[in-house]
């Protein structure tokens, strides 16, 4: 897919959570095709100590809208920065980046489909979530979080397919991991997308490799150019060294050697 | 329009403006932002004789202005090169140089000879200051006896143009410099990274797998603009002058500290188009000051 670099005004900043914002952006011309799983290189001025891109996976493209949406974690001061923007600014912005997730075949439209995800790994879930839905299928989302108000997006979430929620201090849903929802034991799915912190998608793939259940990860490790460059973001793979930001984000967990 | 054309040794530049091998991949990675025939050269990814695999994760670790790196020269090795990367790329319409690294003289000399076959590389860029590798790489670059015994080896089996690629992390630039000189480099090119270190505070670990790495980026600019300049005035041979290299005026500067052609590294990573965006700011900059040739700007610093 051709990438691009462009300047996009964001149209809303909100802040769904403290550690979270979700940023809004929108283009004069029509926003390239986006794909579920692709990533974005986020361009940060006037961070104090950082001027790297910041790798952010995409959120949600409202095509009505012309918007990109991406939810972003506020871990440093690059990202703290970027929750500091406010309606007009100017953003700049390459993309898209990276393969996106393996949409199913759409003639076995009666597949079971869950997606799992934790943290700010729940992100591209969401859009996977809406092409999924879009193509006829009915996707279950399990998302996990330390507590209720740590569940972020769940009405758009729970617009697209059924939602499950685990929380460590059970306020919202059953309390404990995903990997130990009750949904795991008495449904058998047919694929599992899965994005979040590495022990619970380490987690996530020993029950599907278990279960014999095809099963793609999202990886988010720390990367510089984002398009192949520099080879910072590899992952061990059963070929080698491979750089994440093009032959990844999304895995398939045969192709990892983690120990599963 | 001012006259941008330079020349290292033979080759001559269609402009002063290079990328930083290990920054641009095969330049093909940046064909979708511009057009990489415009850049005066492109110095692709460390090669080496033998596949390597590089260092294990994590590799980077951003700092203020800058980043380490701690890759460790990961590439498919030579044979790859010629047979896979070399028909994507003989055809740019720039000066494609390979970044040639190695372990032992052998290695480096193996690898030289591998891509000297190569009829569309016109150059190579000797890397004897990569700071990633155990063996080899830096320890070369950091004695003149041991940058003078791989400069001497490798140029009995290069005929072509041959830029030495010098560490930072030395006492002394300007004697590594000449003992190249004196060896027959047709150029050098500096600086490289210069090695640094990162500390997870949290979690009291190295950040690196490798625990130090490479700086490169802004940070290291002013560095490499001083050695530059001592290494313009120790040598005969053109200096190509990198580190923090982000715009035009960085690259002016570095010209009249004494460089004849730049490259632009790590900030291809913020701004894919730094590069082309170079060009044209060097081009007004003469055009403005009524340069007719951007040769007029080499070592014209007015002291």
């Amino acid at each position: 897919m051709k990438k691009y670099i462009v300047d996009l005004v964001v149209t809303e900043n909100c802040r769904p959570h403290e550690n979270y914002c979700l940023l809004k952006l929108t283009s004069e011309s029509t926003l390239p095709e986006m794909l579920p799983g692709q990533f974005v290189q986020v361009r940060v001025d006037n961070s104090p100590t950082t001027f790297l891109r910041r790798p952010i996976s995409i959120n949600y493209v409202d095509r009505k809208k012309n918007e990109l949406w991406l939810l972003i974690q506020l871990t440093g001061d690059g990202t703290r920065q970027l929750a500091t923007l406010t309606e007009g600014c100017r953003v700049n912005v390459m993309l898209p980046l990276g393969n996106g997730f393996t949409m199913p075949e759409i003639t076995s439209g009666s597949q079971k489909i869950l997606l799992v995800g934790g943290g700010v790994g729940t992100a591209p879930l969401l859009y996977m979530g809406a092409k999924l839905k879009e193509a006829g299928f009915a996707p279950e989302f399990l998302l996990g979080a330390r507590s209720k108000e740590d569940v972020l997006q769940r009405e758009a979430f729970s617009a697209i397919g059924t939602l499950h929620v685990t929380t460590e201090d059970g306020s919202l849903g059953e309390t404990g991991y995903v990997t130990s929802h009750s949904l795991l034991s008495s449904i058998r799915f047919d694929r599992i997308y899965t994005c979040g912190p590495k022990p619970m998608m380490v987690a996530v793939a020993k029950y599907a490799a278990r279960e014999d259940i095809f099963c793609e990860v999202l990886l988010e490790n720390t990367m510089a150019c984002g398009i192949g460059a520099c080879l910072c973001c590899v992952e061990k793979t059963e070929q080698g060294h491979v750089c994440v930001c093009t032959e990844g984000p999304v895995f398939n967990i045969k192709e990892l050697t983690w120990q599963i | 329009m001012a006259d941008l054309k330079v020349n290292i040794g033979k080759l001559e530049l269609k402009n002063p403006v290079m990328t930083a091998s290990g920054t641009f991949g095969y330049g093909l990675e940046y064909a979708d932002f511009i057009d990489i025939s415009s850049l005066g050269g492109i110095i692709v990814k460390g090669t080496t004789i033998e596949h390597r695999e590089g260092n294990l994760y994590p590799r980077m670790a951003e700092t203020p202005s800058g980043m380490l790196n701690a890759v460790g020269l990961q590439n498919k090795g030579a044979e790859y090169f010629a047979s896979t990367i070399y028909p994507q790329i003989k055809d740019i319409d720039t000066h494609m140089i390979v970044n040639v690294s190695g372990s032992s003289i052998e290695s480096y000399v193996a690898c030289a000879e591998k891509i000297a076959g190569l009829d569309h590389i016109p150059a190579i860029e000797l890397n004897i200051s990569c700071p990633n590798v155990k063996q080899g790489g830096m320890a070369f670059g950091v004695t003149c006896a041991g940058a003078a015994e791989v400069v001497k080896a490798v140029r009995k089996v290069y005929q072509k143009q041959l830029i030495v690629k010098l560490s930072p992390n030395v006492t002394d630039i300007t004697e590594i410099a000449r003992a190249v000189e004196a060896e027959g480099a047709d150029a050098v090119s500096l600086i490289n990274t210069m090695l640094g270190m990162a500390i997870d505070a949290e979690k009291r670990k190295p950040v690196l797998s490798t625990i130090t790495g490479g700086l490169s980026g802004p940070a290291v600019k002013p560095v490499a603009l001083r050695m530059v300049w001592q290494t313009y005035k120790a040598v005969k041979i053109p200096v190509i002058g990198l580190g923090g290299i982000s715009n035009w005026k960085d690259a002016v500067e570095f010209m009249l500290a004494g460089a004849t052609a730049i490259q632009i590294g790590t900030y291809n990573f913020v701004d894919p188009a730094a590069s082309v965006k170079t060009v044209e700011g060097i081009n007004e900059y003469c055009d403005r000051h009524g340069f007719a040739s951007v040769q007029e700007l080499i070592g014209a610093l007015e002291i």
